[in-house]
Parts: C-alpha cells; structure tokens; sequence
C-alpha cells in the first residue's frame, strides 16, 4: 500500500487543528447571543457545513457532466467522494438546525422552504446511492450516477424556489430581511470572526476528507484488480 | 426476477440478441443512423412508430391501463377513508389527492412500461433500428403520457361524480397536461435507469419522487387556486414555474437518455 502523501498527512493536521481552533472561537470566543443564548452557538457549525456540503453538491453536479463528456472513470470516483462528504456534511447542518431550531422555534422541525429543500436533497442523494448500489458495471453505474446527480442538481434549486410559494420563517442571517423570519439576529463583529473561521475550517476538513476519500477509492479499485489478477 | 440484467463489462446488447451482428453491418446501421437523423420527417415517423407500437401493444393486452385504472380508484378510495373527505375538506384537499393520485398510477405505468421492453428484449431491437435514440425516448414519453392522460381521464369524472365537485375546467386540464408533460419525461428517464438494476421494482418512485417534487407542488398550488377561483395572476407564478421545469427537464432528459441506454 502506497504511503499517505505528506501533503495529505499535513491536511489531516491542519484538519483536525481548524476543528479545534473553530470550536474554540464558537463555545468561548463568540459572545452569548442575547435572546437566544446558548444555543445560538449552533449557528456557526451549522453555516459552515451547509456551505461546504452546498457547493460539494454542485461541484458534484459539474463533475458529472465532465464525466459524461469524457468518460473517464476518475471523475466518477471524484464525483462520488464530493457526494458521499457532501451528504454527511447536510445532515450534520440538518441536525444542528433541529437542535437549534427547538428552542428558537419550539419545533424540531417545520415544513419551511429551507427545510423542506434540505430534506429533499439528502433524499435525493440517497436515492443516488440507492441507485449505484444496485449496478454491479463500473461503467454503467458511473453513467446512471452521473445522470441521477445531474438531475438532482438541476431540481434542488427548482425545488427551492417552488417552496417559496409557501411562507418561510427561516432566517436570512447574511445580507437578507424577511419581516417574518423568526430568531434572526445580527451579528457582531467577533461573531462575524467566528462564523469565517468555521467557514474556512470547515472547508480544510471537507477538503482532507474528500482527498482521503479519493484515495480510499484508488485503493478500492488496486484491491479488485489485485482480486482479478489472483483468481485468474 | 425475471432476467437478470446485468451484464459483464464490455458485453454488448447486441450479444444476448442471439444474433451476433458483423462489424460492416454495424457500420452500416450507424451511417443508417446518421441518414435519418438528417431528416426531421423520419424522426418524428420514428418517434410515431414506437408511440404506435405501445398503444396497439396497450390496446391488445389493456394490462397497463386497467391496473393504473384501478390502481387509481383504490387509492381515492384510500384518501376517502384517510382525510374522511367531507364538503369543507374537500375544497382544500381535492388538488392534492389528484395529484397524489396521478403520481402514484404514473409510477406504475412507467414502471410496467419500461420493464416489459426489457422483459422481452424490446428494448434491444429498438436499440437496434437505425434511428436517433433519442426518437425512441420522445416515443416511449408520448406513449407514457398517452397512458397516463387517458387514466387522468377517467378519474377525473368519477371523481366530479363521487364528490359532486366539477373538475372539468379548462385552466385545470392545462395544469393537468403540463404537470402530466414533466412527471412522464423525467420518469421515463429514471424508469429506464430502474429497470437496468437489481431492485428494479422498487427503485423507480424512489428516484423519481425526489426529483418531480417542484412539478408536483406546483401543480397541486396551481390546481388548488383554480379550483378556489382565484385570479389567474395568483397562479401565474406555479404555471410559469410547470413551463419552465417541463423545458428543463425534457431537455436534459432529451440529452442524457444516450447515455441511459448505450451498452
């Protein structure tokens, strides 16, 4: 088995340090939000996992269209990795949603456009590896793959929008007013400090997982041929 | 499990045609291709035969259409007892039960429709005729929605009639006919993914609901305002929003189907 590179191994590092470094900024540094308290300091992991699990899923969506231009099946393999981080990452959100939205709401959950978007694209990606796992072709399934995340891609925006004919009471945190929104707040500068640090932590950790990821799928792939080689 | 569908990489339709093909005589069916993908004529006589196909094969068997039929029946049925479907909750739920309705009795025929190509090995003869791919998927489409406007058809008078409410608005079968237009062409995509797996069976609504949620919200929001009498500017936004989803996606169904069914 070839060696970690080093490059990945300081990634690993540098991962688990941002973690640390943001959790410490969001429980200590932070000052406590004055209506919500506590339970405000959710916001800051859950920003940085929506927006690194958001654009994993676009990013996934691009590479399915590289995919099915060129055929490659290392783009598959790239494809798949941004999926499978990105969709832990989207229940991570969800999850740090309902805890705070149980206070601050006094739901768990309500059929809010957000919500309900969130709730469909993790189904969708779900369905996704549904879907792969009953193709044993290589090349069929990264085909059917790439079709399914590009048409999940292209409905979770309609969807968003389709929910707007609904009301919504999420609130729009960053540069947004909805007079209905309830438990918004605006943020103070060392807030502000803390929300980026999670943004950027968050991005490092999606990076060295999506990274190992891939090398787990080279490796998976070795394993096979290795298995191939043996039993002919 | 009828057949297993799964083939070894590198193993091609063709091949478990029983009728191994030469080399020259697929060149010629691809330069056949080409031909007649020149001429728009013969690709909507191509898309016309395979919708022919499918209706004279519905019309011989009706297998399809009475089990959506009946299927449908059963599930309003189902609501009736759900919801207990009274005057006041009638008016506020009606667009929803249709649609849930339509939804689930399509699943059924793309399914069915689908399946028995592969069952058979339609599918593979289809491939095989020296037409563009993608007049077999307007086809299989045409003929989905066929089947599943013909089912609307029926359920929406034996609804008018069992819940004494007239659905028989014009503004209403418009919404019914796009929504229909968009669920039946990402379906007929996803159902041609589902029947290529092992859990075929199951698969297809867990693929398609998913990604037909916005046309079945905003046809249930559309549906709902014009059976309240709304103004048409409430509900300009939901059919904007029908138009728009059956552009895209009969456009990126259009496109990637090729890739759907190429062995």
């Amino acid at each position: 088995m070839p060696a970690r590179p080093t490059l990945l191994k300081i990634l690993d590092g540098l991962a688990i340090l941002m973690l640390a470094v943001a959790t410490y900024f969001a429980l200590v540094k932070a000052p406590t939000e004055l209506v919500m308290g506590q339970v405000q300091r959710v916001f800051y992991f859950h920003i940085g996992t929506a927006w690194t699990a958001l654009l994993g899923f676009l990013f996934a969506s691009v590479l399915s269209v590289i995919y099915l231009i060129t055929k490659n099946l290392k783009w598959d393999l790239y494809q798949v990795a941004a999926i499978e981080v990105s969709l832990v990452f989207f229940l991570i959100t969800i999850m740090l949603g309902s805890i705070w939205a149980y206070p601050a709401w006094n739901t768990w959950w309500t059929w809010d456009p957000r919500l309900t978007t969130a709730a469909i694209t993790e189904l969708v990606y779900i369905a996704y590896f549904m879907l792969r796992q009953g193709i044993d072709d290589p090349d069929r399934r990264a085909r059917f793959g790439a079709v399914y995340a590009l048409l999940g891609g292209i409905s979770a925006p309609i969807t968003f929008f389709a929910i707007r004919l609904y009301r919504t009471i999420h609130p729009v945190v960053i540069a947004g007013t909805n007079p209905k929104a309830e438990g918004g707040f605006s943020m103070t500068p060392s807030m502000l400090t803390a929300m980026f640090v999670a943004l950027i932590a968050f991005t490092v950790i999606f990076i060295d997982l999506y990274w190992n990821r891939i090398r787990l799928g080279n490796l998976q792939d070795k394993v096979e041929q290795l298995k191939l080689k043996v039993m002919v | 499990m009828a057949k297993d569908v799964t083939k070894a990489p590198g193993e091609s339709m063709v091949a478990d045609h029983a009728n191994p093909v030469s080399p020259r005589e697929t060149a010629e069916r691809s330069a056949g291709r080409a031909r007649v993908r020149a001429s728009s004529g013969n690709f909507l006589k191509a898309v016309s035969a395979v919708l022919w196909k499918d209706v004279q094969a519905e019309v011989r068997s009706r297998e399809l259409f009475s089990a959506m039929l009946v299927f449908s029946l059963l599930i309003i049925l189902i609501f009736n007892f759900a919801l207990e479907l009274d005057i006041k909750t009638r008016q506020s739920v009606t667009s929803g039960v249709l649609w849930a309705t339509f939804a689930f009795a399509g699943t059924l025929g793309l399914n069915r429709s689908m399946a028995i190509e592969k069952d058979r090995g339609c599918i593979d003869g289809l491939l095989l005729a020296p037409v563009d791919r993608s007049a077999i998927f307007f086809g299989k489409v045409l003929s989905n929605l066929v089947f599943m406007l013909i089912v609307e058809a029926v359920v929406l008078p034996v609804y008018s009639v069992l819940y004494n409410i007239n659905l028989f608005q014009p503004g209403l079968l418009m919404v019914i006919l796009l929504g229909s237009i968009g669920y039946v062409a990402v379906g007929t995509l996803l159902a041609a993914m589902a029947v290529q797996t092992r859990m075929r069976d199951i698969l297809l609504p867990i693929l398609l609901f998913p990604v037909a949620i916005p046309v079945l919200l905003a046809a249930v929001k559309a549906s709902s305002g014009i059976l309240a009498g709304v103004p048409y500017e409430e509900i300009q936004f939901p059919i904007n929003l029908l138009i728009a989803y059956d552009l895209i996606f009969v456009a990126v169904a259009f496109m990637t189907f090729e890739n759907i069914v190429e062995e």
